[in-house]
Order: C-alpha cells, then sequence, then structure tokens
C-alpha cells in the first residue's frame, strides 16, 4: 500500500489575478516503508508539496491520500502521531525563548508520553547532541546544532512517515553522516517511510530509492536510483542536474 | 601586497550554567585577495568567527585578541559608529540565516531599494531598477512577483539569494559569506559562485567562505582552514585538499555520500582528543 499517494495536487498563492501556481499537477505515491526523495531547482515547489501534505497551506487542489485515506482540509492530532516534518529552516520552526528540554518536552506531552524526562536525553543522544544541550536555548546553539534539535522534536511523537526537508543543508559532511545513519537505522527498525527533499544528489542516492524532479511547480521526471546513478534520465532538467552535480565531484 | 585582515590569537567565549565555554580558542589568520575556505563540523567555531571579525557577536559573549587589523583599523577599539560605517561600506556578512536576517514586515523589494537608496544618489525608479537586476543576476525566476513577496512567502534557496543580492550592493571589500549556498541546487549555486569570483578577481574582494561543502570548497577557494573545537587543526591549498593529512579532515572527507560510489552506512568521525589539545595552527601569510 502507498503510505502517502499525491494525484493531480496544485497548490497555490494569492488570489485572482495575483495567483501563482507553485505546484501544478504533481501526482507521485511513496510506498510504505520506503524513502522518496524529490529534488529540482530552487523555488520548484519541493517545500510547498510537504507544506500541503502537513497541513500548512489551505489553497490547493486534487487529492492527497495517507494510507489509502483521502486527506481534507484539517489535520487531527492523530496525523501529527503519524506524519512529522522537519523544515527546511531550523530558526523559524524553533521558539526563541523556549529551551531545549521544553520544546521537546511539550512534544511528547502533548502526544501522552510520560516517561519525558528519559525520552529527551534518548532523543538528544540519538541525534548526537547530549545532555549538556537540554537547557540551551535557540541562540546559543550554531546552525547544525538547532537543525539537530528539530529533527529530534520530529522523531519524538514516533511517527510512522517523517516529511523531511533539506534535514542536513544546515550540517557538516560528519553530523549529516550521523544523521542519516540514524534515519536510516530507524527506517530498518520501525519501517518508517521518508519524504525527503534535497539538493544533494549524493545524500538523495544514499538514502533514497526513488526520485521526482521538480521544475517550476511541475514533476519532470521520476526515476529510480540505478537509472539515477546511470546517468539515464530523460528530461533535460534532470540531466542537466545529474551532469552539474557529478562534474562537481568529478572536478574536485 | 598588504592584507585585507589580520587576526591574531582570537578568542570567543561565553558564559553558560557550566562555566565558561571558548567557542573560538586562539586562531591566527589573515584574509588576502584571496577566497579563504572555512570548513569544520558543526559548534567548531566557524560562524562565531565571521561573527567576531565584524564585531556581531551579542552579550554575554566576549571576544579578545591580540591583534584585529582591518586595513587601518585596529578592530579591538574601533567604536560602535566606526564598527557600523565598516559594516555598511567595507565588510558586509551574508548570515548563515538569510530568512532570519530578512525584516520580516517589509517586502523583498522595499529592502533591496533601501539598501540601495541609503548606500547611493539614485532615484526610487532606478533603485527599483537596479533591484529587479540583482535578483536576476542572482538567477531567481521572475524577479518581479519576487519583489513583492515578504521573507515568509519565499523559498529557502530564494531567500540566501536576496541575502546575497543585498550584501553586495555596498561593494564590500572583505565579504564574509556563511553557508551561502548551502540551500541552492547544483546550477544555482553556480551562478551565485561566479558572482562572488568575479568580486574577487575583478574588483580584489576578500572572501571567507564558509561552508560545510568539502567539494565545493575544494573548487572554489584557495586557501581552506580546517576548524575542530575552536581551533584551526589544519590549513591548506584548497586544490590538494584531497591530500589533507589531518586525521580529522580525512575523517571528514570520507563521511561525504557520493552519487557514483554507494555505501551501505556512511562513515562516522571517531573524534580524538589529541585533537583539540593541540595548538591552533597558523593561517597567517
Ligand atoms: N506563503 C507564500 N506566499 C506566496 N508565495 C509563496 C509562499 N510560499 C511559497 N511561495 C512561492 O512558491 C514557490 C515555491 O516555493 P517552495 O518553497 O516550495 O520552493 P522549493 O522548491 O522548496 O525551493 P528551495 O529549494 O529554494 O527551498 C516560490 O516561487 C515561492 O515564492
Ligand atoms: N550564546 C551562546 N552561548 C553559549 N554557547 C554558544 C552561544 N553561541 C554559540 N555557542 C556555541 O559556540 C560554538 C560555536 O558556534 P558556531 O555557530 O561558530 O558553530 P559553527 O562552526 O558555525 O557550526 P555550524 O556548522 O553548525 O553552523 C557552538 O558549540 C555553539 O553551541
Ligand atoms: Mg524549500
Ligand atoms: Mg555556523
Amino acid at each position: 500500500m502507498s503510505a502517502i499517494d499525491l494525484s493531480d495536487l496544485t497548490v497555490w498563492f494569492g488570489h485572482g489575478a495575483e495567483r501563482s501556481d507553485a505546484v501544478k499537477s504533481a501526482s507521485f505515491s511513496v510506498d510504505t516503508g520506503e524513502s522518496f526523495g524529490l529534488v529540482g531547482e530552487s523555488g520548484s515547489g519541493k517545500s510547498t508539496v510537504l507544506r500541503a501534505i502537513s497541513g500548512l497551506i489551505d489553497s490547493w487542489a486534487g487529492t492527497m491520500q495517507l494510507d489509502g485515506k483521502p486527506l481534507g482540509r484539517r489535520r487531527e492530532r492523530s496525523f501529527y502521531k503519524a506524519v512529522q516534518m522537519v523544515f527546511q529552516d531550523p530558526y523559524a520552526s524553533l521558539h526563541p525563548r523556549h529551551t531545549v528540554d521544553r520544546v521537546l518536552g511539550e512534544v511528547l506531552k502533548l502526544h501522552g508520553f510520560s516517561d519525558i524526562d528519559a525520552r529527551i536525553d534518548k532523543l538528544l543522544d540519538d541525534v548526537g547532541l547530549g545532555k549538556g544541550f537540554r537547557f540551551r536555548y535557540p541562540h546559543q546553539l550554531s546552525g547544525g546544532q538547532r537543525q539537530r534539535v528539530a529533527i529530534a522534536r520530529a522523531l519524538a511523537p514516533e511517527p510512522r512517515i517523517v516529511l523531511l526537508d533539506e534535514p542536513t543543508s544546515a550540517l557538516d559532511v560528519s553530523v549529516q553522516a550521523e544523521i542519516l545513519n540514524l534515519l536510516s537505522d530507524l527506517r530498518a527498525e520501525r519501517g518508517l517511510t521518508y519524504l525527503m527533499v534535497s539538493h544533494d544528489l549524493g545524500v538523495i542516492g544514499h538514502m533514497c530509492e526513488r526520485i521526482a524532479v521538480m521544475q517550476q511547480g511541475r514533476i519532470v521526471e521520476l526515476l529510480d536510483v540505478a537509472q539515477m546513478r546511470k546517468l539515464s534520465a530523460e528530461h533535460p532538467y534532470t540531466r542537466h542536474l545529474l551532469d552539474s552535480s557529478v562534474r562537481a565531484v568529478r572536478q574536485a | 601586497m598588504t592584507n585585507l585582515l589580520d587576526i591574531e590569537n582570537l578568542r570567543v567565549r561565553f558564559p553558560t550554567r557550566q562555566g565558561h565555554f571558548d567557542a573560538v580558542r586562539g586562531i591566527s589568520f589573515s584574509l588576502g585577495r584571496e577566497r579563504l575556505g572555512i570548513v569544520g563540523e558543526s559548534g567548531s567555531g566557524k560562524s562565531m568567527t565571521g561573527r567576531a571579525i565584524l564585531k556581531l557577536i551579542r552579550k554575554p559573549g566576549e571576544v579578545t585578541a591580540d591583534r584585529m587589523q582591518m586595513g587601518k583599523t585596529d578592530l579591538r577599539t574601533a567604536s560602535d559608529r566606526q564598527m557600523r560605517k565598516i559594516r555598511g561600506r567595507h565588510a558586509s556578512m551574508i548570515m548563515q540565516d538569510p530568512k532570519f536576517s530578512l525584516n520580516p514586515v517589509m517586502s523583498v523589494g522595499q529592502q533591496i531599494t533601501e539598501a540601495l537608496t541609503t548606500h547611493e544618489r539614485i532615484s526610487r525608479l532606478d533603485a527599483r531598477k537596479r533591484a529587479i537586476q540583482m535578483l536576476d543576476a542572482v538567477a531567481i525566476r521572475d524577479p518581479e512577483r519576487v519583489m513583492g513577496l515578504y521573507p515568509h512567502e519565499v523559498s529557502g534557496g530564494m531567500g540566501q539569494r536576496i541575502m546575497i543580492a543585498m550584501m553586495l550592493i555596498p561593494d564590500p571589500e572583505i565579504l564574509i559569506a556563511d553557508e551561502p549556498t548551502s540551500a541552492l541546487d547544483v546550477s544555482v549555486q553556480l551562478s551565485v559562485l561566479e558572482i562572488m569570483d568575479r568580486l574577487v578577481t575583478d574588483r580584489g574582494m576578500g572572501l571567507i567562505f564558509i561552508s560545510h561543502d568539502l567539494n565545493l570548497v575544494s573548487q572554489f577557494c584557495d586557501r581552506i582552514l580546517i576548524m575542530y573545537a575552536g581551533r584551526i587543526v589544519e590549513v591548506c591549498q584548497a586544490g590538494k585538499l584531497h591530500e589533507a593529512q589531518h586525521p580529522y579532515t580525512i575523517g571528514l572527507l570520507n563521511s561525504v555520500p557520493d552519487l557514483q560510489h554507494p555505501r551501505p552506512r556512511l562513515d562516522v568521525l571517531k573524534r580524538d582528543p589529541a585533537w583539540s589539545a593541540a595548538p591552533s595552527v597558523s593561517a597567517l601569510t
């Protein structure tokens, strides 16, 4: 069964003459337990797709299904127990006056966990921060440390589906490796499903089985990672993307 | 050739519940008319180094140094007023988080045109035209529409490029770019790097390029400082990054996932306490 199924999804901002469509008739589905990558140009609508699934944008048409059930306009709390999102922008997504302890504690309480103390320590360990960070405020953390708090918060309710928007682009490669290994382990242990946006094709190739390529609001190509490695893409934009990233690595 | 910047024994320290925390522990480096890369793991002190140069470390953080010379100015004793002038004209910093640094209640267009009109005598209409040109230069599609958007209405990569466009307005001699392309896809990344490259080669700007993308830094920069726990553990010519000697640098290089060479598991660093105990390597020229 598909964990996520999007068909003909259009998402727009503004009304009337001001309307601009950020996502245009996008369709794809992600199997349960699969890790699916969304790549493409900056501004092509990748974050918008994830935000629409999360219920953060009202202006959309088409159908979105979760585990075979259509999503409506509102999201229940049970949705957020099953589906969590890691935002592209870790600054905007953490409350500036809440400590790490409070951020994680509140999520855990909201989802009915009781052994909160132990869970906070475990989560901080999992993302490689450790207890020392528990009482820090966001402005006392480096960019990568903030992103790890955001990842810990998303993992806190033990979701089945995780929407990851550039989860490691603020991280250095060593922490990135730790986080990607953690995500792989969680997927193997708990059968999680990932829908992951990244502009780093190395990361996508490592994590995902299949990808969708977006350009100007449209999905221009779907391909699997084997095709991606062989650089056998049909669409000129995909080819351009693959070429430039292979070139970037080779020149080094 | 004289350096644009000479920094000796720079320290940045914060008081915390568990006593002092030293984010930067006595580093020395200079910047010429070059592309100087700074890499290193998260929390190693890259951003604090950049911010310290422009005296942007907020209280209760403390900055000390034996020398902090920018041209004729001794940054250690420069007044707030002098610093504001320096930040406006001589040195700019592209912050790691662009949206955080943009004004949330002003449209993109208003912010860029305002930056232009405070820096030069220019009519509103011309400022608007220039602003659109600048957005176009950083490869933003449909710049006219983007002018009217507010920061929360632009994508991650668009926000990053808007910041870049704004920081280039004063035509700075020194540009500190903190992860300027981390949210950009490869093709847009190339256009942004080209702009910075031209500023260095044509106008002799000095660029400090903070990034965790090792491949990118080794291609784009001239010299690289590798930071660990607030110190410089290694300095190398950018093109020779792959011949680096320090086990930490080698560890970083090995943890990069590569599309063409898949591995079931990525290598992670095994940190050696000796790395942070060793004295900082000097990158003065
Ligand atoms: N709240 C909003 N109001 C108006 N336009 C918006 C809003 N949010 C996003 N957009 C527009 O939708 C388009 C797609 O944005 P989105 O954030 O989905 O891009 P993206 O593919 O994630 O790009 P990036 O890789 O740069 O993060 C952009 O043109 C953006 O300006
Ligand atoms: N206000 C503060 N109080 C205490 N510690 C702080 C404060 N600000 C920063 N730090 C610490 O200083 C260290 C260096 O931070 P810095 O932002 O320079 O890291 P960075 O190398 O830029 O990392 P990243 O790649 O994650 O952005 C981090 O360990 C951070 O937690
Ligand atoms: Mg995005
Ligand atoms: Mg930083």
